[in-house]
């Protein structure tokens, strides 16, 4: 498949976004700044940057309590969202959400989800909502592993495809739900197969890969596009970070295991690939790096020097 | 003549109006098709494809309805019963009840959830409840309960213009109750209670059907020399609370009555309410009319037992007079 040089850059520095921002929150963490709780979805960059890369401002995505990368990929402003963990006004959400309900209708991020399966039906909605509308839009869904055991996955493959809604359900399988392994709680170890309950197509890609995974989803957009109905997308990936917080001490899984993931960092891999493919010289991608850098400090200093909210302010927003 | 139609043909009667005059509309839940009409005429064709049959799956066509919400859509979810709201309640107060204010205001959820709830008779625990208190007690709903024709489509019509999530809730007894209902269109705000028989003795706050119930007491307790004032809440959130203390204020005595399991139920707030706010104006304690603290039994013996009663609430009123 060919995929513009711009795109490709983009989706570098999307990528690179979504770890730098990350990387911030741990040494604020580190430094004693109460975010609230971070579920970091540091390792899993290729999901959300592949998938999002295939849509546009108008398309939809429903979000989870690991959430920030999906934001980011979506377009959701960095300092917008450092505000928000900083519990300022001027956060994404005014301070009322935090890093588990950041949502940015401007550009089609219809929130994340603090209950795991709670965003599902959500995105189905918004897929209902486009073919009523008859536009040209998709939705997407993104859920984990331990998502695909509640019961409203189920329900909303089974809607979506009688409906043949344009959604795409992207699975991030990162092999644990909180300290459960998927390897102990799915019945069936590849969540795609699933898909065939209900009709649908289900693909299980390397979520490790950005490629792979713009590759998967923009074939199914075109199905979604062009009226054929929903897909099951399962990425394979890995969280590096734990359940949530910045520790990295994991007493469910061990060392070893981490490591030969993160062999596979899918940074760090398509860093390669893209100096190898000619498509970025090793310079250019550090001044894309440092750019990044510059736009998270100053997204920290915007967040420092924002107003704290009224107490009163939580009386308000209750309706609209 | 007066046109009379009933609590049902209101309920179509507003959807189909507000289907024609707003193309982003839509109903959805279970079995529609069991009732394709619309006011009694059969479905305008042209609405067809905005009545959508769903699967059993409360927790995601509810869920549906937030992200069809979400993105400029006015949906009407309906739930056949109100007890299978409690399948999506994740949805309900998690998700629809939280966005808005989650989102620091920027999510705009014009969502109806329309659920009929209640005893009808002989339909036992899990088809016969009323569940108002749950949604009361949610910030972030408003909760409709209306109980004639008239204000059942005037408030739904206001229901489905609204920009926020609405439980509106029918009772199933009065789905056949027959009451004025005038040709034109008319639209009834949120938050105004009724006085629908004025007293100065005791006031009864009441709403669905136990309000019509209430009116039969008022009745029978004025052959016996007592003036009762009866209001019809109509909303519960928003609460008309005003219009709750000006009538203590005159009566100087309230009885609550409504279908809830007395314990932890809206009739409980309310008394709570006016004993905190309307104190000074009491002649005597405060009196809840509601179903006994037991799931709603089957045999009709035990039903009726269960239910709050016209003699109920004539009870209550003289052990206060």
């Amino acid at each position: 498949m060919n995929i513009s040089k711009s795109k490709l850059i983009n989706m570098y520095e999307k990528m690179v976004q979504i770890r730098l921002f990350e990387e911030e929150i741990i040494k604020l963490i580190g430094l004693g700044q109460p975010l609230g709780m971070a579920h970091l979805y540091i390792g899993e960059e290729a999901v959300a940057v592949g998938v999002c890369s295939n849509f546009l401002d108008d398309d939809y995505i429903v979000s989870t309590h690991r959430g920030h990368g999906h934001c980011i990929a979506k377009g959701v402003k960095i300092k917008y969202m450092m505000a928000e963990l900083f519990q300022k006004k001027t956060g994404t959400n005014k301070g009322k959400g935090g890093s588990m309900h950041i949502a940015d209708f401007t550009v089609g991020m219809l929130g994340a989800c603090g209950i795991v399966g709670g965003g599902i039906p959500i995105a189905t909605g918004s897929g209902l909502s486009i073919k009523l509308r008859e536009t040209n839009q998709v939705a997407a869904a993104f859920f984990g592993d331990g998502a695909t055991n509640q019961g409203t996955f189920h329900e909303s493959l089974n809607m979506a495809s009688i409906w043949k809604l344009p959604v795409l359900y992207i699975c991030e399988n990162n092999l644990y739900g909180m300290f459960t392994p998927a390897s102990y709680a799915l019945s069936v170890q590849d969540v795609s197969k699933k898909a065939e309950a209900y009709g649908i197509p289900g693909v299980t890609v390397n979520g490790m890969d950005v490629i792979d995974v713009y590759e998967v989803t923009n074939q199914a957009v075109k199905r979604a596009r062009n009226g054929l109905g929903p897909t099951l997308i399962e990425c394979k990936t890995y969280r590096y970070y734990e359940h949530y917080g910045s520790s990295t001490d994991s007493f469910y899984r061990t060392k070893e295991e981490c490591e030969k993931w993160k062999q596979r960092d899918p940074i760090k891999n398509f860093r390669i690939r893209l100096i190898n493919d000619g498509v970025l010289t090793e310079d250019k991608l550090y001044g894309i790096e440092e750019k990044v850098n510059a736009e998270i400090e100053e997204a920290v200093k915007f967040a420092e020097e924002s107003p704290n909210p009224n107490p009163e302010d939580a009386l308000e927003d209750l309706f609209v | 003549m007066q046109r009379e139609i009933t609590c049902n043909q209101a309920i179509n009667e507003a959807i189909g109006e507000e289907m024609k005059r707003n193309s982003t509309v839509f109903l959805m839940g279970e079995d529609l098709y069991g009732n394709p009409t619309f006011g009694g005429k059969p479905l305008d064709l042209s609405l067809k494809k905005r009545v959508l049959n769903t699967p059993i799956s409360e927790p995601s066509f509810v869920g549906a309805g937030l992200g069809a919400a979400l993105t400029g859509m006015r949906p009407i979810v309906k739930l056949m019963f109100v007890d299978f709201s409690l399948m999506a309640l994740d949805q309900i107060i998690n998700q629809i009840a939280k966005i808005t204010y989650m989102s620091g205001g920027n999510a705009k959820v014009p969502l109806v959830i329309w659920a009929p709830e209640g005893a009808s008779g002989r339909s036992a625990a899990q088809h016969s409840q009323s569940l108002e208190g749950i949604f009361v007690g949610t910030p972030g709903l408003k909760v409709i309960t209306p109980s004639t024709p008239y204000d059942v489509k005037g408030l739904f019509k206001t229901a489905i213009r609204d920009n926020n999530p609405v439980i509106f809730l029918t009772h199933k007894r009065l789905n056949y109750l027959k009451g004025h209902v005038p040709e034109e269109e008319y639209l009834i705000p949120f938050g105004q209670g009724t006085i629908k028989r004025k007293g100065d003795d005791v006031t009864i706050v009441s709403w669905l059907y136990t309000l019509n119930k209430s009116l039969v007491a008022a009745e029978q307790l004025k052959n016996e020399g007592i003036s009762v004032e009866v209001i019809d809440l109509r909303t519960l959130v928003p609460l008309d609370s005003k219009l709750i203390l000006d009538s203590v204020k005159k009566t100087g005595r309230l009885v609550v009555a409504e279908e809830e399991a007395k314990r932890g139920s809206v009739a409980s707030e309310i008394a709570a309410f006016v004993a905190e706010e309307g104190f000074q104006y009491l002649k005597a304690p405060i009196k809840r009319v509601a179903s006994k603290n037991v799931p709603i039994p089957f045999a009709k013996t035990m039903e009726d037992f269960v239910l709050p009663q016209v003699g109920d609430i004539v009870k209550a009123v003289k052990d206060i007079i």
